[in-house]
């Protein structure tokens, strides 16, 4: 089972600079998880104390996974998770 | 430096003109590798606010998709400050995610003069650059 991850230019340090990586699990947790294994602190920059991070936009396919369930969106071999950094800022 | 045609400074002074007392912001696509903005997209803030601003994810999905089918990227990211200087706050320096871009800075605090400013932010460090501007 295969699920295609992309990954932004910011987090391909942890990819050895590739832009795609392939993952496998039935949850987007578990996907995370296993990515991992091979990515080491990946994790760490996607999920913050259990959750998805604010500023990290995570997509299942075409739809932003906040939408869906989150870090318990149900994944498939043929999905396509796209990772994009938050586009943010300001004055403060 | 960021190398820049006066047609495309004019349209974010633009944006950001009508998006005030809100942060406007958006980028400029050019193609990969060429450090040569060339299209316009505004993006919507979903922040709407005087001091923050943020792309909707769902749009911002859309454009990036569009600019990686077209072998594009973004060559800057642009917002504005409403009241205070052109100049990269402590928040944008601390979610400056896409190190190849220039990030471009504009202040509508003064409505007869735009201040329009570019920067590289890279792991956490702003350092202001020359532009360029082509007629």
């Amino acid at each position: 089972m295969a699920i295609e991850v992309r990954i932004p230019t910011i987090l391909r340090p942890y990819t050895d600079g590739a832009k795609q990586v392939e993952g496998t699990g039935s949850t987007l947790d578990e996907l995370i998880s296993d990515l991992e294994q091979r990515h080491g602190g990946l994790r760490a920059r996607l999920i913050d104390d259990g959750s998805l991070r604010r500023f990290v936009n995570v997509y299942l396919n075409d739809e932003d996974v906040r939408f869906l369930d989150g870090l318990q969106t149900k994944v498939k071999d043929g999905d396509t998770v796209t990772v994009l950094p938050a586009v943010a800022g300001g004055a403060g | 430096m960021l190398t820049i045609t006066r047609e495309l400074r004019d349209h974010i002074v633009a944006h950001a003109r009508r998006d005030h007392p809100d942060e406007a912001c958006g980028v400029l696509a050019g193609p990969a590798g060429s450090d040569r903005p060339r299209r316009f997209i505004p993006m919507t803030n979903a922040a709407r606010s005087p001091t923050f601003y943020e792309f909707d994810s769902t749009e911002q999905f859309r454009v990036w998709r569009e600019m990686d089918d077209a072998g594009e990227e973004p060559v800057v990211i642009y917002h504005s400050h409403t009241a205070t200087e052109a100049y990269p706050s402590r928040t944008d320096i601390g979610l400056a995610a896409e190190p190849r871009a220039h990030y471009v800075l504009v202040s509508t605090r003064d409505e007869d003069r735009t201040e329009f400013r570019s920067y590289r932010i890279v792991n956490g460090e702003v350092t202001e650059e020359p532009v360029t501007i082509l007629e």
